[in-house]
């Protein structure tokens, strides 16, 4: 009974990671019909910055607190910034070429920017150590392990979600975001400012990456500069199982692959080198079974 | 017309026919013309590949890389690369012949460097696989990202049935190619059933599991992969080195001239792919899937058979690609040599066969020989083609409109 519930909060912690990264993508993706695959290493790029941070409060000699709420916010607005950059110089030119152009384009940002980080970041082909920032330690809870810090990074990520959805369903800025969704062309005449509005929601996406990298960060105690990729292939397909463009679709699948991970490891102990193998496997038989995503907005095609 | 047009994005292929017609003040229109063009055309190339692959010296290779990309744009922008072109349409046997001269120089002056044949196959290779890729991507509109996971099938089954020897080694090759297509069946369902980005996906998933599963699989020799035997056919070993009329050669010629025969098999079968109705059909399912099935096509069945042939191209180089490295690991095939491939044919001109030889020879040979970038060659390869996607989003050599009747 008590492993199940270890097995349940790792699994949470996962899925909220997963989630953040599959809300990037489906906000992409409903703005300007892109599949941004340099999101995994915007999330490292921001996680980077994070570390960073903690290097110069380190030097600054502030209070853990303050250098919590550093990292934090350096690696969202880090990863906030390049996202917002790579919209604006990279995906917006080349928004009306072939999707398999800009999948690649994005591809190779992507190893840019893995390549920018290993080469020219101190040391950045090894493993990085992640300070510990969180209270360490636990509470045992009817034979349940608590990790304090678990607990924390699965309740603010799942706050950053729900403040993510409040800006994109009831704020200004997200009537705009959604409006350009619905049609750029009609969003322009109606007064809205295009670009920008293309641009705060790449942000906002990325933003939602730079905090995932943080959580993972903080959790693993350990970032690399590789962390990146598998993550993005891992976001891109919890926005896919859920259905591109719907957010709360992403959140369930980046849960969903999380738990089919837990799963495999929980009952399959001597499968657990296969995690992903069989993940991906119930992923291509999950888009083979519903080929629009679990929650997809339902509409024949016209002839 | 546009159902009819060889890609969906009208402008760059418009801009070169133009340039095609423009070029007639230097009467290469003809059938001399075109052949002297073709001769030009593959001299320039067999010259530019012997030269990156002898000279060793970095600032002299520098150099000559600036020359070449110098000549290769003068020869472009006199329509002499056209002119090689319709050659090849109108007078296939005379370029046939022209490219196998070319390709026998091309041995005979490397007859002993292992590094530059070993290279030279390496690039027949992965021509071969995007040829598969361009089946499936340029011709019919299939995504395929996991090109790398059906190479590593045919490595890998090569790798297994070394254990049976007396099975012959074509048999061992073919066979490469057989399983990878029969894996890639798998992948037909989902592959047919959803679109666009859902269908990138599902190669996607299935190019890290595969990888995945390697890593992990102790009968696959794990992370440290496996050793294989090299190839007899009928009775000649391939690690003997053959000697012609007195002149020795390394023991890789025997695998250049084989890779390149597959290649050169593979290349007729594509253009006769390409060529013949059922090119047109699978140009009509890239076009437009519903159009075409209400002209009674089935696009199920010709989506297949392009994802099929494409993997079993694949699977049959990744077979010679083991068997030649004398051993395979999980690492050869990664996602990242999956997205090489994709941007190898991108880069060649997505539907262009000869696109993707010329493309290929720059993916493969530039990171490896300039040394000096070593260490950058990701980052500069990355930047290069985001580059080259704002410059010329059809690629180097885009592909031509098709035009039935005139000319």
């Amino acid at each position: 009974m008590s492993s199940i519930a270890q097995y349940l909060l790792n699994g949470l912690m996962q899925g909220t990671i997963y989630g953040l990264v599959a809300i990037g993508f489906t906000i992409f993706f409903g703005v300007m019909n892109v599949i941004k695959f340099s999101h995994g290493d915007v999330l490292t790029f921001g996680a980077f910055g994070g570390l960073v941070a903690t290097w110069l409060s380190i030097a600054l000699g502030l209070p853990i607190w303050l250098e919590l709420g550093l990292v934090i916010l350096v690696a969202v607005a880090a990863s906030a910034a390049i996202g917002a950059l790579i919209a604006r110089s990279l995906v917006l030119p080349l928004k009306d070429a072939p999707p398999l152009n800009m999948l690649l384009m994005t591809m190779m940002v992507g190893t840019a920017i893995r390549e920018c980080i290993r080469l020219f970041f101190p040391n950045g082909t090894n493993p990085q150590k992640f300070p510990e920032l969180l209270p360490s330690g636990g509470a045992e809870m009817s034979g349940v392990y608590l990790r304090y810090d678990g607990l924390i990074l699965i309740v603010s990520g799942i706050a950053f979600i729900f403040a993510i959805q409040w800006i994109i369903n009831r704020t200004r800025l997200g009537l705009a975001i959604r409006a350009v969704a619905e049609d750029g062309e009609t969003a322009r005449t109606m007064g809205i400012n295009f670009t920008l509005t293309v641009a705060i929601a790449f942000a906002i996406g990325s933003m939602t990456a730079g905090f995932g990298g943080a959580l993972f960060g903080l959790y693993y105690s350990e970032i690399n500069y590789g962390m990146g990729l598998i993550l993005a292939v891992i976001g891109f397909s919890a926005a896919i199982i859920g259905g591109l463009g719907n957010i709360w679709g992403a959140i369930i699948g980046g849960y969903l692959f999380a738990g089919l991970q837990t799963a495999v490891v929980a009952t399959l102990p001597s499968l657990s080198d296969y995690k992903n193998v069989v993940a991906f496997i119930i992923v291509i038989a999950l888009i083979t079974w519903r080929p629009t995503g679990l929650l997809a907005e339902r509409g024949s095609e016209r002839v | 017309m546009s159902f009819l047009s060889a890609n969906g994005a009208g402008g760059p292929e418009l801009f070169s026919s133009q340039v095609g017609s423009r070029m007639s003040f230097l009467s290469m229109k003809g059938k001399g013309g075109q052949i002297l063009s073709s001769v030009l055309v593959a001299a320039c190339v067999a010259c530019s590949l012997v030269a990156v692959l002898d000279i060793e010296d970095q600032r002299a290779l520098g150099i000559c890389i600036a020359v070449i990309a110098g000549v290769a744009f003068a020869l472009s922008k006199l329509g002499i690369v056209q002119a090689a072109e319709q050659a090849g349409v109108h007078h296939p046997w005379a370029v046939r012949c022209i490219i196998v001269a070319a390709f026998a120089g091309v041995l005979l002056v490397l007859r002993e460097n292992n590094f530059a044949l070993l290279m030279s196959a390496t690039i027949l290779i992965y021509a071969t696989v995007c040829l598969g890729l361009t089946i499936q991507t340029g011709f019919t509109g299939l995504f395929n990202f996991a090109g790398a996971a059906f190479l590593g099938t045919g490595g890998y089954t090569a790798a297994m049935l070394a254990n049976v020897t007396w099975l012959p080694d074509i048999i061992v090759i073919l066979s490469g190619g057989l399983i990878a297509a029969a894996l890639g069946t798998i992948l037909i369902l989902p592959v047919l059933r959803t679109r666009g980005h859902y269908a990138a996906l599902a190669t996607l998933a299935f190019g890290i599991l595969f990888y995945g599963f390697l890593e992990a699989n102790e009968l696959l020799g794990g992370p440290q992969g496996l050793k294989v035997p090299g190839i007899t056919i009928l009775g000649w070993d391939f690690a003997n080195e053959p000697t012609l009329g007195g002149i020795s050669f390394s023991f890789y010629a025997n695998y250049v001239v084989l890779i390149g025969a597959i290649f050169a098999v593979f290349m007729i079968f594509t253009r006769f792919v390409e060529r013949s109705w059922i090119g047109i059909w699978l140009d009509a399912v890239r076009l437009d899937e519903t159009a075409a099935s209400v002209f009674g096509l089935r696009v199920s069945l010709w989506k297949s058979f392009a994802f099929t042939t494409g993997n079993f191209l694949a699977g049959v180089m990744g077979a010679v690609y083991a068997k030649m490295t004398a051993f395979i690991a999980p690492a050869n095939f990664t996602f990242g040599d999956s997205l090489t491939l994709v941007s190898i044919v991108l880069l060649g001109g997505i539907g262009n066969r000869w696109g993707v030889l010329i493309a290929t020879m720059i993916v493969v040979l530039l990171p490896e020989k300039l040394q000096f970038i070593q260490e950058y060659r990701l980052l500069l390869f990355s930047c290069v083609i985001i580059g080259l996607l704002f410059v010329r989003p059809g690629g180097l050599l885009a592909r031509r409109v098709r035009v039935f009747g005139g000319q």
